[in-house]
């Protein structure tokens, strides 16, 4: 369905995920950022946004555990950054479908 | 009808068992309720200790007598879930610490950390764990005796005390 973000028409899915992440712009990702409650996005969530959209280009599964060892963010900084679901709502600040998965 | 799901707010996780079976489930309860933004807090009582003391955590295992439910694993060794596991063979010297390194292995796979940096995992993302103090004194352990990330040791007073709010659910496993 499609959705108006930033003043754009997006594609997503009915939790509000982009079906296509090349959709995806800054000023995309800073509403939905707004609209689940994370508020202005720093530096801090913008490297985990490029490396949650590079690792999705890649094809690699995203689990809780490889973001902590990714080096590009702790586990708690994680927690931080994205109170209340941390890989939920990143990824769909960056756009990319949610991961499934138990961890 | 009006939508009155009430949400989970906390989980009170309560962990008995400490065979490898017995633990996973409680810490990847722990793990997601934590990365939905729910609370979590482990609390280990009896054989659940052997997750928390330094020279059992590492070496946790999965029974392979009197285990009934082993089938489940045949799938692991090419074999389909139909064909029992043999009772006798699960007591010869070897056979446990092999179906328990299958299962290690089949984890891994799944990205599924091992005990000790799985509970490193659920802390760093704000879950709480606990030592049954009762269970402490049976055994003999002290809180040195248990890995660093442990919260304190409570009785089971503490343990209700902990769990209150609403939307706390408290889990036995």
């Amino acid at each position: 369905m499609k959705k108006n973000i930033a003043g754009t028409e997006i594609d997503v899915n009915e939790e509000g995920y982009l079906t296509d992440m090349s959709q995806w712009n800054e000023q995309i990702a800073a509403a939905i950022a707004v609209e689940e409650g994370i508020g202005a996005l720093g530096d801090g969530h913008m490297k985990v946004v490029r490396y949650l959209r590079e690792q999705q280009a890649k094809g690699a599964a995203l689990t809780i555990r490889s973001m902590g060892k990714s080096g590009v963010v702790t586990t708690k900084e994680l927690y931080d950054l994205f109170p209340g679901g941390p890989l939920k709502k990143s990824s769909k600040i960056a756009g990319i479908p949610k991961p499934v998965g138990c961890i | 009808m009006p939508d009155d799901k009430q949400p989970v707010k906390k989980m009170s996780i309560i962990v008995s068992r400490g065979s490898l079976d017995g633990i996973y489930p409680a810490l990847i309860m722990a793990n997601g309720a934590r990365m939905e933004g729910i609370e979590a807090s482990l609390f280990f009582t009896f054989f659940g200790l052997n997750a928390l003391a330094n020279k059992t955590l590492d070496s946790l295992k999965v029974s392979t007598v009197g285990n009934s439910a082993l089938n489940m694993a045949m799938p692991m060794l090419g074999m389909p879930m139909t064909i029992p596991f043999p009772t006798m063979m699960g007591a010869i010297p070897g056979v446990s610490a092999f179906a328990t390194h299958l299962m290690n292995k089949e984890m891994e796979k799944l990205d599924i950390p091992p005990v000790r940096e799985f509970l490193e995992l659920i802390s760093d993302s704000g879950g709480k764990i606990f030592a049954c103090k009762l269970a402490m004194d049976m055994f003999k352990l002290k809180k040195e005796d248990l890995m660093d990330r442990v919260d304190g040791v409570l009785t089971v007073g503490d343990f209700y005390n902990e769990s209150a709010g609403a939307g706390t659910h408290i889990l036995f496993t």
